[in-house]
This record gives structure tokens, C-alpha cells and sequence, in this order.
């Protein structure tokens, strides 16, 4: 079969992209398939048009690949894809349309306040912020609504430490999040069509607990697969990352990031299409199931084919 | 038909990363990747106006003198070009060397000179003569971004002196190095770029430069000078090289082609006493036995012509322009609280911003603007450092474009500075950029009762 896998892009998460799709080549090559390797740039339809395959691959994150642009536009060539449909990728790409949706569907994620640079430029915004201890509590995270990696995540341990976090934030994106932060153990699920994959657990080395770029670091995260959970924790955990799965529209394979505390788990966000590099959570958790990275790669290309099948 | 060779293997299974990384020296450990590594590889995109290379401009050599060379090292020495040569060099590439060191007023022995592959493989071969895990090395602060994956691959604990307009505080230094004493420590060496330094763009002063080299005799301390960009002076009065205030007694001197002629030829330099130089010859032969040939006869065909100073002459009337522009871009549209170095040679501008921005975060929302710069913190070990400042180039691109880098830049701050102003109502702290008057609505941040200001307060 001729697969087209649509890598690159202009996001910030180029580079691990790239990654991504070098993978996902590499792996088609060798079951058989004839790959047509595009970095996505303005001559995208072009190629597409020219390579005639018949069914796109997209190893994309972060703006244009992992939020619907990209998968609109296949959708109108009528070619199909992979991964989540342009719905779904509007929503998970950006967080507090993802929350709003979480909230609807009885899926428990940490509260949070969503403000937008208007509202601050020009609606003094600020003053609302002072509701901030009462409503969320510190300490907080404040992130860009939509932003893939952990660039621009800032955790604020009072609100003295807010407005700095908050021109990091801005610098990404115009809508941001204040979220409460819930201390407990880091967790992905990953789903394939709607099979629960077995959950990851990324235990970050001493002192890196709130450096957020640690977790995207090999050496400075732990990742422990299956996680160690209790058989009621376990269930409880993948109910809700399935329930965030649903709620948001997913079809595929996509990732959930969960964290897990006393009271249960709560979903932080869905990862419409998370890494498939050498070092990414998916890749890991569907080996622990048992499958390979090019039974992986089949197995997500035969979803994007025959959807109902899933 | 012949069958296409087999792709490699992709390895790529968890097993085969756990088996990998068992394997893994103890240094790769401080090899970082990060998000902001990432961040940096999409300033290559040929849409990115970008301030954030090192690049020399290499467009003004005549093409016709290039391809002269080139003949003629193929008509009169093709076998030798493309033969191995000395570990050290050959003498007549030692000979431009010498040149060149003397036209900042230099005298090296030819013996104490080792042709290397760029200025880079000169420091990395004196760590590997000098630095053992946990050995201390001194530096700037900021300094040279290219030397501390060096350091750090060699697991040097490495201490950053503060920089000032005269360059490093040997004040600080001399603090520092008493610390050391206490504790029964001494670093392996003092690693500076005293003139038009990468990336403060400062030049240490003749005061300091004295003081410095004094201290190294006193407490038989090496001092490695890294001088890239000595010859590209625009303005002022030339300063002595640390290697000719100290004689060569206490001072490894690092040269190179790259910024006086081509960072493509892979062309550098190390000066060191003999009995450095010695271990640094072992090194380098195990390194990569010797360096390009080619270009050590182009470097020699070059310099027989006798016109490399014109050359220079030439970049540094270009690099001043430039840096003229550059200057005067920051200050119409960087905001008042913002502050960067004058350099009077080299490359760079370091500007530094108010410490609420974040110039990684800042590198992000620039590149949505299509243009690109080094943030601070690639100048430090301590990568919580430099946060608020960023390196600058001016040698790279022309002066519309750094007009147009510049502009742009100066937006994306100007933005971030009002949203700060209108969260912690800091009405002063809104500068917009000298052309345009903050519009009315905008005006109106200092009615919302003030937040807080990071700092503030009991914590």
C-alpha cells in the first residue's frame, strides 16, 4: 500500500515530529508499504495530489497537525487518515474547550480559571485573579490553552509568582489556563481504536517534581510500564481516561494524561497524537501489550482504513 | 535487478533502549536534550529572520578568487591535498597562524602552535588534557554557549564569573578562587573570550587584563583565551591579547579561520607550552589523527596572496555598519527597561530584559513573528540563569533585515511588558515603542487595582 506520512510542520514540536515520522516510516518500509515522506509545508496538497496514496499517516503535534487543520484538509481530498478527525483535534489541541467537554461528560479534571490576553489588556482581568486563592487554591499551574510539550507550563507556588507565569503563557498562545495543581502520581493512558492500552507511570527523579520540562527528558523521568496500581485504582483509572477518550471525540489512537490522588483520578488532558518516537508513551505502553511498533503502525493504519472495525 | 540495500534496523524497541542505555558513559547523562533544544531547531526555517546564528558573512568572497585556489591546489598538489597530513599541521598552515597572531602583536614558537578542526576542537582537546570528572573549570558569565556542552561532557563542575562593561570581574574571580582555596580546590583552568566576547559582546579592559594574567602567575593558574574576534574591531584602541600580556607562560591561546575567513573550512588553532601541547597532540591524534588537508592548502594558497587583511578590512566595515543598525534598531523599538552592550567588535549584542520575561518563552511568541535569537540561558551551565537576556547577531544578515528582526522582536516585548503592566498594575512599566502612542483602551490598565508584584511581600 502507498502511505503518505505527513511529518514536520511549523509547530513549535517540529523537531520531535520529525521523530515521530521518521519512526513510522522506517517501521512502514519494513512491513512492505511504499512511503511518501512529506515535511508538511505549503506545498502539502501538491504532494499529496502527486504521491497518490491512499491513506495518510499524520505524525504531527502541536499547531496545524494535531488540531484539525491538517485533517480538515485531508478530509476535503477525501483521503483518509489517521488518528482523530478534525472535531476531535479542535478539542483536545486546545485545553479549555477539552476541559469545558471533560466537565460536561462527568470526567473528573482539576478545576481551573481560563482567561484570555483581552480579558486582561482590556477588561481588567487582573482583579478577577484575586478570587484565585479561594476558587483553585495555590499552588497552580498556568498553561498555554493550546500547547503541546511543556513549553510555557509554569507552576506558581503563590500568587506573587502569578503574573511572570502568566507573560510566559501568553507568549504562546492568546487564551491560557489556570489550573489547580493536584499532587499525586503522573499516569498516561494510551487508547488504540477503543482499546485501553496498559497505563504508563512517569516518576520524575528528586527536585525535577515541578520542572516540567523534566518529564520530556530521558534520564530525568522514570517511566514504569505496566504502572504499579491496585486492581479498583487500576479500573478507576482507565474508566476515566476512556470516558475523556469518548467525551472528546477520539478515534484512533490518542494518549491520556492522568494524575492519580486519594480522592481518584483526574484527567489533565488528551494528547490527539502523542509522540511515537523512540522514547514516547504510546510506543511503551502498546509493547507492554504485546505489540511491536510495526504491529502498532499496522494496526493504526487498519483503523484509519476501516473505522468501524475499531 | 539489483536489490536496494536494507535500511538499518530501527533499534527501537524498549529492549533495545533499556539495552542502550546500559551502555551509556556517565556523561552522557549531562547531555541534555530539552524543549528549548527543539525550539531552536525551527529558527532554521528560511522564512525566520534570524539574529540567532553565529554566522560570519561569507558572501563577499569573490567567488573567482575562491575557484583560483581551488585550480590551483589541484594542478600543483592534488596527491598531498587529498593525502593524510601532520597531526600538528602542516608548517605552512603554522606559518598563517603566526601571521595572524601577529597582526594582533603576538609571537608564538611555531612548536607551541597545533592545528585543530575549528576553535571547538581546540577547547574540547584541552578539556580532555586538562579536566577529570569533578574538576572545577572558571568561566564567564554569560559565556561562549558552544563551550558548555563541552564542559559539561567532561563533567567539569564549572563556576561563572559575572561580566561586566570591562568584561569579567576579577574582583569576583578573586573571590571565587579563595572559596576554592578553603575548600582545597583549584580549578584546571579560567576559560574567557577577553575581546568582543560571544555573547556579551563585551571586551575585557587592559586594567583587567593585567590583573588577570598577574593572578594567573601568582597562583600558577592556566588561563584559556579563546580570541575568535580580535581582528574585527570597528572602533577603539586595540587591546593586548591575554597570550601576549603573559607571554605564553600561563595562558593556552585558541585561534581560528573562522570569523577572518570561513567556519566552513573547519580551521582552528591551540597554543600551549610544550608540555600541554604534548598531551594535546596525543589527544588529537586519537581524536581524528589530523586535520583536513584540503583546507590547510587552501588556507595557505589564501594567505600566499597576501590579501587576508584586506579581507578583514572589508567584513569589519560591513560588521560595523551592521552593528550601527542594530544599535539603533534596539533603541526605537526595545523597551525603555531593556539594556544591551555597545560591542566595539565581533558579532554580538547581548540585551538583557526585565526579569519577569522569560526570553525562551519570548524565543516562542517570536517565532510565531518569524525571527529568531539565542536565548540567555544557552550562556549558562545553570540553565535557570540568563532567562531574562538574549544573544544578538548583527554579522549574519543585512541591515534591513535586522531592521525588520529587531522591529519585530521589540513587538513581541512591547506586548509582554504591557500584559505585565496590566497584571500587576504597573502602569509605568508600559513603554510602547517610541513611534506609536498606547492606545486608549490600553491606557486604562491603571484603574485595576494593582497585583502584586513577583517579589513582593513576606516569601
Amino acid at each position: 500500500m502507498k502511505v503518505a506520512v505527513l511529518k514536520g510542520g511549523r509547530s513549535l514540536e517540529r523537531g520531535v515530529s520529525l521523530r515521530s515520522g521518521a519512526r513510522v516510516e522506517d517501521a512502514l518500509e519494513r512491513i512492505g508499504h511504499e512511503v511518501v515522506s512529506i515535511d508538511a509545508g505549503s506545498d502539502l496538497v501538491k504532494r499529496l495530489v502527486a504521491g497518490q496514496p491512499e491513506v495518510a499517516f499524520v505524525a504531527m503535534h502541536g499547531l496545524g497537525g494535531e488540531d484539525g487543520t491538517v485533517q480538515e484538509l485531508l478530509e476535503i481530498m477525501g483521503m483518509p487518515f489517521t488518528g482523530p478527525g478534525v472535531a476531535a483535534c479542535a478539542r483536545c489541541m486546545d485545553k479549555v474547550l477539552a476541559k469545558h467537554e471533560l466537565r460536561d461528560a462527568d470526567v473528573p479534571t482539576p478545576n481551573w480559571f481560563a482567561f484570555n490576553e483581552t480579558a486582561f489588556r482590556e477588561l481588567g482581568a487582573a482583579d478577577a485573579l484575586s478570587d484565585l486563592e479561594q476558587r483553585l487554591g495555590f499552588p497552580l499551574v498556568v498553561k498555554p490553552s493550546r500547547g503541546g510539550s511543556a513549553l510555557g507550563v509554569k507552576f506558581a507556588a503563590s500568587w506573587f509568582e502569578v503574573p511572570e507565569a502568566l507573560v510566559s503563557a501568553f507568549s504562546y498562545d492568546n487564551r491560557v489556563l489556570l489550573e489547580r495543581f493536584v499532587e499525586g502520581r503522573e499516569l498516561a493512558v494510551s487508547v488504540l481504536g477503543d482499546e485501553p492500552l496498559p497505563i504508563v507511570e512517569a516518576i520524575p527523579s528528586d527536585g525535577d517534581r515541578y520542572d516540567f520540562e523534566a518529564r520530556y527528558e530521558i534520564g530525568r523521568t522514570e517511566f514504569v510500564c505496566p504502572a504499579v496500581l491496585g486492581e479498583e485504582d487500576a479500573s478507576a483509572v482507565t474508566a476515566a481516561a476512556l470516558g475523556a477518550y469518548r467525551a472528546l471525540g477520539c478515534a484512533g489512537f490518542s494518549r491520556v494524561d492522568l494524575i492519580l490522588d486519594d480522592e481518584g483520578p483526574q484527567v489533565l488532558e488528551v494528547n490527539a497524537i502523542p509522540g511515537l518516537t523512540d522514547t514516547s508513551l504510546l510506543p511503551q505502553a502498546a509493547e507492554a501489550a504485546g505489540l511491536g511498533f510495526e504491529r502498532l503502525v499496522e494496526r493504526i493504519l487498519e483503523l484509519a482504513l476501516k473505522p468501524a472495525a475499531a | 535487478m539489483e536489490e536496494t540495500p536494507h535500511r538499518r534496523r530501527a533499534h527501537t524497541r524498549t529492549r533495545d533502549l533499556q539495552r542502550y542505555a546500559g551502555l551509556f558513559a556517565a556523561r552522557t547523562g549531562v547531555m541534555r536534550s530539552s524543549a528549548m533544544r527543539d525550539l531552536m531547531a525551527i529558527t532554521a526555517r528560511p522564512e525566520v529572520i534570524s539574529l540567532a546564528g553565529g554566522l560570519p558573512d561569507t558572501s563577499t568572497f569573490p567567488a573567482g578568487t575562491f575557484a583560483a585556489q581551488m585550480t590551483r591546489i589541484a594542478q600543483e598538489s592534488t596527491a598531498e591535498a587529498l593525502q593524510y597530513g601532520p597531526t600538528e599541521g602542516f608548517a605552512e598552515t603554522v606559518d598563517c597562524i603566526v601571521e595572524v597572531m601577529g597582526a594582533e602583536g603576538m609571537l608564538p614558537d611555531p612548536d607551541d602552535v597545533i592545528v585543530t578542526t575549528g576553535g571547538q576542537q581546540a577547547i574540547d582537546l584541552i578539556c580532555k588534557t586538562l579536566v577529570d570528572p569533578g574538576d572545577v573549570v572558571v568561566c564567564e558569565a554569560p559565556t561562549y554557549p558552544g563551550a558548555v556542552p563541552v564542559f559539561c561532557s567532561y563533567q567539569a563542575e564549572t563556576i561563572q564569573i559575572d561580566c561586566d562593561a570591562d568584561g569579567m570581574r576579577i574582583d569576583d574571580l578573586e573571590a571565587v578562587l579563595e572559596d576554592l582555596d578553603r575548600e582545597g580546590r583549584r580549578p584546571k583552568f579560567v576559560y574567557s573570550v577577553p575581546s568582543f566576547q560571544n555573547p556579551a559582546g563585551v571586551t575585557m579592559s587592559l586594567e583587567r587584563r593585567r590583573r588577570l594574567v598577574e593572578l594567573a602567575r601568582r597562583r600558577e593558574l592556566l588561563l584559556v583565551e579563546d580570541n575568535p574576534y580580535g581582528l574585527l574591531r570597528f572602533g577603539g584602541e586595540p587591546l593586548p591579547p591575554l597570550y601576549q600580556l603573559d607571554g605564553g607562560d600561563f595562558v593556552i591561546y585558541v585561534g581560528t579561520f573562522s570569523k577572518i575567513l570561513s567556519p566552513g573550512i573547519r580551521l582552528g588553532w591551540a597554543v600551549a607550552p610544550p608540555p600541554v601541547m604534548e598531551k594535546i597532540v596525543l589527544g588529537k591524534q586519537a581524536s581524528d589523527l589530523c586535520t583536513s588537508t584540503l583546507t590547510q592548502h587552501f588556507v595557505r594558497e589564501y594567505f600566499s596572496e597576501g590579501r587576508w587583511r584586506e579581507y578583514i578590512a572589508d567584513l569589519v566595515e560591513i560588521y560595523r555598519d551592521r552593528r550601527d543598525t542594530m544599535l539603533e534598531s534596539l533603541s526605537e523599538h526595545f523597551p525603555a527597561q531593556a539594556t544591551w552592550t555597545e560591542p566595539e567588535g565581533g558579532l554580538f549584542i547581548w540585551a538583557t530584559l526585565p526579569e519577569y520575561i522569560d526570553t525562551g518563552d519570548l524565543l516562542a511568541k517570536a517565532l510565531r513573528e518569524d525571527v529568531a535569537f539565542v536565548p540567555g540561558q544557552a550562556a549558562y551551565v545553570d540553565e535557570s540563569r540568563g532567562r531574562s537576556s538574549m544573544r544578538l547577531n548583527f554579522s549574519g544578515v543585512d541591515g534591513d533585515e535586522i531592521r525588520e528582526g529587531v522591529r519585530r522582536i521589540g513587538k513581541a516585548i512591547a506586548e509582554q511588558v504591557e500584559l505585565y503592566g496590566a497584571l500587576t498594575g504597573e502602569q509605568e512599566a508600559v513603554p510602547a515603542p517610541k513611534e506609536t502612542s498606547p492606545a486608549a483602551g490600553e491606557s486604562g490598565a491603571g484603574d485595576v487595582l494593582p497585583f502584586r508584584k513577583a517579589g513582593e511581600g513576606s516569601g
